[in-house]
């Protein structure tokens, strides 16, 4: 019955349900997961790297973090080839506003026009929606430190801690009972970790399949974006205890 | 002739300006507000083609107003400075066909410029992007502006946009004829962190200035202030009033 609505990106069915939409975020169901926390002093953003094979070269930048602007980064689930486009788009947009304003463009303004564009998806017709979710973590100098949430639909909200891809739902309910207001960015970190480790597939965590960023604000007052590297990330992950012997795994 | 001009003090900007709609030499009326108050906090003064000044202010105000709507934020008064400057830079490098068109029907001047219709002369211009021809084909807005704020975070400003769109933040800023005399009276007698009596006073002796020494001088002048508590009329200067017109 339902398979009449499905080929229809812009039809409901009768059920008044948008069966592309929602498939688009089944597929966001299955990519590396990403887990976006806001403390009082920054964001935390941790990924998950998906290792596909041995073979595959690994690439020295990160490949589910992006810098969107000077004070705005965004994780990514999903189709990297949509996503690729979209934080494209994000750029162009963020680099717009300081032409139009010389100065940065508010956080929430910034994830609102990439939903826009997300939404235009599932409205007109013929195309296929973008099969990404994404986590912004940014600061503006009117609300501070922002933690925003997008999926497929074009919807987006504003979160303390969120998940988004594999397993996102355990992940979510692990946050929402571990998370306190007034944790510091370094508990943050620590609280990401942990929830990833117990949400991922595999059982060993290593800094190979992790990346880690933060935006938070330096003494002088300037926002900063910046990606822990491979060997502090061990270094993080043998200090928490949330990396388990390699012996047991296998 | 136009007087506008401003200064930055303590906790406050303050914007004078001349209230005369003047066509060649016949004063229309004497109490043409040319201060508009853009939003909650903040002003814009301007001078220039009195048709063009009410045009763009109306359209920086409404677009500033949108903004707001849009993202239930204000603009700071720097962010609606750099939107005002990018306009007036959009409209002055912008080819208006219309131009063109005053340019073929021989209303404009154009030396030699051309050979065949109007769309030539069009490519002629976009191609041999020089200055002149990029002069003759813009029509820029005849304005220069004003525009004094106070935003939470920095205080009050000032930025001075002319129609050229250079756009400076300063202290204290003129335009107009009258701007020889207020500059000068604001060069000696302007210090930072003044008070608003001292700013009035100030601002009288360079409206008494402009009476005093300036041949074409208006006749009345409407200051404004914008302080912490928003954007405001603060007093008239006025030497003229307009004749009651007894009723039919």
């Amino acid at each position: 019955m339902s398979r009449r609505y499905d080929s229809r990106t812009t039809i409901f069915s009768p059920e008044g349900r948008l069966y592309q939409v929602e498939y688009a975020m089944e597929a966001i169901g299955n990519a590396g997961s990403a887990i976006g926390i806001l403390s009082k002093d920054g964001v935390v953003l941790v990924g998950e790297k998906k290792v596909t094979s041995k073979l595959l070269q690994t690439s020295t930048s990160t490949e589910k973090m992006y810098k969107i602007d000077d004070h705005v980064a965004c994780a990514v689930a999903g189709i990297m080839s949509d996503a690729n486009i979209l934080i494209n788009t994000a750029r162009v947009q963020a680099q717009r506003y300081t032409y139009a304003y010389q100065e940065p463009m508010p956080v929430e303004q910034l994830v609102q026009s990439l939903c826009d564009t997300k939404q235009g998806y599932t409205q007109f017709g013929g195309l296929r929606p973008f099969g990404v979710s994404f986590l912004f973590a940014g600061w503006d100098k009117n609300y501070g430190f922002q933690l925003y949430m997008s999926d497929p639909s074009g919807n987006y909200s504003g979160w303390k801690a969120a998940a988004i891809g594999a397993n996102n739902q355990a992940a979510q309910s692990m946050l929402k009972q571990d998370y306190k207001d007034d944790i510091t960015r370094e508990e943050a970190v620590q609280l990401a970790l942990k929830v990833l480790s117990k949400t991922m597939d595999s059982t060993s965590l290593t800094s190979e399949k992790l990346e880690l960023a933060e935006v938070f604000l330096t003494p002088s007052g300037n926002v900063k974006y910046q990606v822990c590297s491979p060997d502090s990330l061990s270094k993080l992950l043998v200090k928490f205890g949330v990396t388990q012997p390699a012996t047991e795994a296998s | 002739m136009e007087c506008v001009f401003g200064l930055v003090g303590n906790d406050f900007a303050i914007v004078a300006a001349d209230s005369s709609a003047v066509h060649s030499i016949l004063v229309h009326k004497s109490n043409e507000d040319k201060i508009m108050i853009l939003d909650s906090h903040k002003l814009i003064a301007a001078s220039g083609e009195s048709g063009d000044r009410v045009q763009f202010t109306e359209y920086v105000q409404k677009n500033v107003a949108l903004y707001q709507f849009r993202n239930g934020i204000p603009l700071t008064t720097a962010a609606a400075a750099n939107f005002t400057r990018g306009e007036l830079a959009t409209a002055l490098r912008k080819a208006s066909i219309f131009v063109a068109v005053a340019i073929y029907n021989k209303a404009l001047p154009c030396p030699g410029l051309y050979k065949g219709g109007i769309t030539s002369l069009l490519v002629y211009c976009i191609t041999h992007r020089t200055r002149d021809a990029a002069l003759l084909i813009s029509n820029p807005y005849f304005v220069n502006i004003l525009l004094a704020g106070y935003d939470k975070e920095t205080g009050p400003s000032l930025f001075y946009i002319d129609y050229i769109a250079t756009l400076h933040k300063v202290d204290k800023g003129a335009f107009g004829y009258g701007s020889y005399f207020s500059l000068a009276m604001m060069d000696r007698h302007y210090k930072s962190g003044m008070t608003v009596e001292e700013a009035i006073d100030l601002v009288d002796k360079c409206i008494m200035e402009i009476r005093s020494r300036l041949v074409v001088a208006p006749p009345n002048f409407v200051i404004k202030i914008v302080d912490k508590d928003g954007a405001r009329e603060y007093a008239w200067r006025e030497s003229v009033k307009d004749a009651a017109v007894p009723s039919a």
